[in-house]
């Protein structure tokens, strides 16, 4: 009988390399790819981002360097494919008007959710693989009970993924495997050493890949330079919550809903961003008591351990990669979307960020903060 | 797994008499050309049969064949020894990059330069040539077969209107060499480059042919190797390499070997033909090794890959590191469209290759072919 063939996406860090590993020892034909995103060199060394990009981002040629050696050293064939085109058109230039309108938005999301697994997929069928693999921080079990796949947080919860990863449909979740859901990082960092990979030291990626250096404001510069275009004219008034205007500011890119710094008003007790109207250019600022909301609006909604919702349920919510899900319950509302209200009042409710819902450990849907 | 390679265009491995031709002169024959003593002389006389083997498969004189590193040196030093600011330069738009980025570097610094596009069977005309030409015409380049297509230039109507014009003619053989049978006495040129690792010899080694007064200036300055044409110690067992696989380049066109590999390349051809959505691009005569196939409906990119992990090499554009495939200058410039030219791949056959080698390519491709085309898009997350 044939090998079952899977398909790795290697971005040359230690998780994603230790996968193949893990993979390639057993029954099965291996590839690895490497879906290459951003050209690092594009921006560098315009308007303060950095000339050269530091190890461990997944849009680096060193990363490409890295999963290659990775694959030779395990004697599996490795492919790159270069999808910097769509990437841009999906994920870059929508982050960009994103930011623009006032939003903050999430790009690894919107690459998970519109291009990575698609893509990957993609690729994979073409090349005879029935199932991709992906070094997150999730468990992916199929539900005989309700006939679903179902997205849980990983054993290990420092480095939980399945924020970013609400997006998944049934379809996508049935061709993938997380086979770092049930291990430690020390664990996987353990595995890459016993297989002699040499980068089982390599740091871990934290920033967005494409904004080296992590600054928003520098890659929105560039870029828009690049595209010949120039940031809009968003200056406006700085309001209370009253509506008393007691200040301006230059521009709403750049703020973000919680932002403490850079508001430049004198006054004894700190002042937060609470809102920012994209359209009138208005930007309500309060103290940090104003910032708690009961409740929250999400659209483009996803769900995977429910076919849809009928009807109210509780569940935990997750507003910020590193928030602790707060209880609330959902509640169904017109086109698709959904409202939440929060036991207690939530910190800094951010529209563009992702509201994700837990039942426990399972991932009962997700969506976009309007 | 049966390992079939077609991508000769790209490179080809040594013959094995090339490497045995090559092996004393790494360790017995060590010395330097330039040297009196006797291991100067071993490795002179090296370089000059390898000189004389290089003269014959050019049909010129020996003093006339200058070694150098490779097709991309002998591109270069064609255009930037030959042309000063106020030149005008004749290329086509079908060239190597080893031509269009010199032509580039050039046209910065005061050169003019006309790029002809070819017919949309990849042909260059002479007529258009001809309609080319001005006063300030120095020097006219095109290549002898294209390396993505094959298709074969008329450089022997060219090297004529050339001779009209009183302008230098320089052709890039690199893909022509052992394809074709070359004159360059009957074609009437200048110049011509070649490069050893297209025709079964090491890489890292090529030969400028440079008619006699023609005054090209050498890239390379430092001592007075190769008639103050190309300074630097010359690399014997390379040039050694490249000896004998121009003489074995010389055989092949003679003893049948190369209308084989045409026999061969028609028989893959025409059966990859027979899949629905395919067509051939390049439809001129043709080198003997090269097709260049569309398919309709599916990524060129993931078919080199499905067909790799079944032990079969073929190229689609030409890749870099980071995977990009651009679509390729050339079908472009046939006036193929983007989405067909990022289909297409080439099949170059190397002169060893077998029935059982085709016949397992066209077991394999359409298997490969219907199943990317079965790929429908997964359906995608959720659009934030």
């Amino acid at each position: 009988m044939q090998k079952e063939t899977i398909a790795v996406a290697m971005s040359g860090g230690v998780d994603s390399s230790t996968v193949a590993a893990l993979l390639a020892r057993e029954e099965l034909d291996v590839v690895g790819l490497t879906l290459q995103l951003w050209d690092q060199s594009r921006l560098a060394g315009k308007h303060g981002i950095p000339e050269a990009p530091k190890a461990g981002r997944c849009c680096s040629l060193d990363d490409v360097y890295d999963a290659r050696r990775v694959a030779e050293t395990l004697g599996i064939p490795y492919y790159v494919v270069n999808q910097e085109e769509r990437f841009e058109k999906d994920v870059v230039r929508p982050f960009v008007d994103e930011y623009l309108a006032g939003r903050t938005p999430i790009p690894c999301s919107l690459c998970n959710n519109h291009l990575k697994f698609d893509q990957l997929l993609k690729t994979a069928r073409s090349i005879g693989a029935s199932k991709i693999a992906t070094g997150h921080y999730a468990v992916n079990e199929y539900d005989p009970a309700r006939g679903r796949w179902i997205l849980k947080r990983p054993t290990d919860r420092a480095k939980d993924q399945t924020y970013f990863l609400f997006g998944l449909t049934q379809e996508q979740l049935a061709h993938t495997l997380f086979p770092l859901g049930h291990m430690h990082k020390p664990e996987v960092r353990e595995a890459a050493r016993e297989r002699g990979l040499a980068l089982a030291e390599k740091p871990d990626s934290q920033e967005i890949c494409f904004i080296p250096g992590g600054d928003y404001k520098q890659f929105l510069t560039a870029y828009l330079e690049e595209q010949n275009e120039t940031m809009p004219e968003t200056a406006g008034e700085l309001v209370t919550t009253t509506g008393e205007v007691i200040g301006r500011h230059e521009g709403i890119t750049g703020f973000t809903v919680g932002q403490r710094k850079g508001l430049k008003i004198s006054s004894p007790t700190p002042f937060y961003v609470l809102n920012i109207d994209p359209a009138s250019h208005q930007v309500t600022v309060g103290g940090d008591a104003d910032l708690a909301t009961r409740e929250l609006r999400a659209g483009k909604v996803n769900w995977i351990s429910i076919p849809k919702l009928t009807g109210q349920m509780r569940v935990q919510i997750k507003i910020r990669h590193r928030h602790e899900p707060a209880w609330a319950t959902l509640i169904p509302a017109e086109n698709g979307e959904v409202r939440a209200e929060f036991d207690e009042p939530q910190r800094a409710v951010t529209p563009g960020q992702s509201a994700v819902f837990y039942d426990g450990d399972e991932v009962v849907g997700g969506g976009w903060i309007l | 797994m049966r390992h079939v390679y077609m991508d000769a265009n790209a490179t080809t491995p040594l013959l094995p008499e090339v490497v045995e031709a090559m092996h004393p002169y790494w360790i017995e024959f060590f010395g330097n050309a330039s040297s009196i003593h006797l291991p100067g002389q071993h490795a002179r006389r090296g370089v000059e049969r390898a000189r004389e083997a290089v003269a014959e498969l050019f049909g010129c004189r020996e003093a006339e064949v200058v070694f150098n590193s490779g097709g991309t040196e002998g591109d270069n030093t064609a255009l930037f020894g030959l042309l000063k600011p106020g030149d005008h330069l004749i290329t086509t738009a079908i060239e190597h990059s080893a031509i269009l980025q010199s032509a580039a570097r050039l046209a910065e610094r005061g050169v003019e330069v006309t790029y002809l596009a070819p017919e949309a069977s990849g042909l260059i005309a002479p007529e258009a040539v001809r309609e080319a030409l001005q006063p300030n015409t120095k020097l006219i380049s095109v290549m002898l077969a294209n390396n993505e297509t094959g298709v074969l230039q008329p450089v022997n109507e060219i090297g004529q209107i050339a001779a009209e014009a009183g302008a230098f003619f320089h052709i890039d053989a690199v893909q022509g060499a052992g394809k074709i049978r070359i004159d360059v006495q009957e074609i009437g040129c200048h110049l011509l480059s070649i490069s050893a690792h297209k025709v079964y010899g090491p890489k890292g080694i090529g030969a400028l042919y440079v008619k006699r007064g023609t005054p090209v200036e050498s890239l390379i300055v430092g001592g007075s190797h190769e008639r103050r044409r190309r300074a630097g110690t010359e690399n014997v067992a390379g040039i050694v390499g490249l000896g004998k696989a121009a003489e074995l380049a010389l055989k092949s066109l003679e003893d049948g070997t190369m209308d084989r590999v045409a026999e061969l390349r028609d028989r893959l051809e025409q059966e990859i033909l027979q899949l629905p959505g395919t067509g051939l691009n390049g439809t001129a005569t043709r080198a003997a090794n090269t097709t260049n196939i569309w398919f309709d409906n599916l990524e060129g990119e993931a078919l080199v890959i499905a067909m790799d992990l079944k032990g079969i090499a073929v190229s689609g554009g030409s890749a870099c590191l980071s995977g990009r495939t651009e679509p390729s200058h050339v079908l472009l410039a046939m006036g193929v469209n983007e989405k067909r030219a990022r289909t297409s791949l080439r099949f170059s056959l190397l002169k060893t290759v077998t029935a059982e080698d085709v016949d397992y390519v066209v077991s394999v491709v359409p298997q490969a072919v219907e199943r990317l085309r079965a790929v429908s898009p997964v359906e995608a997350g959720t659009l934030g």
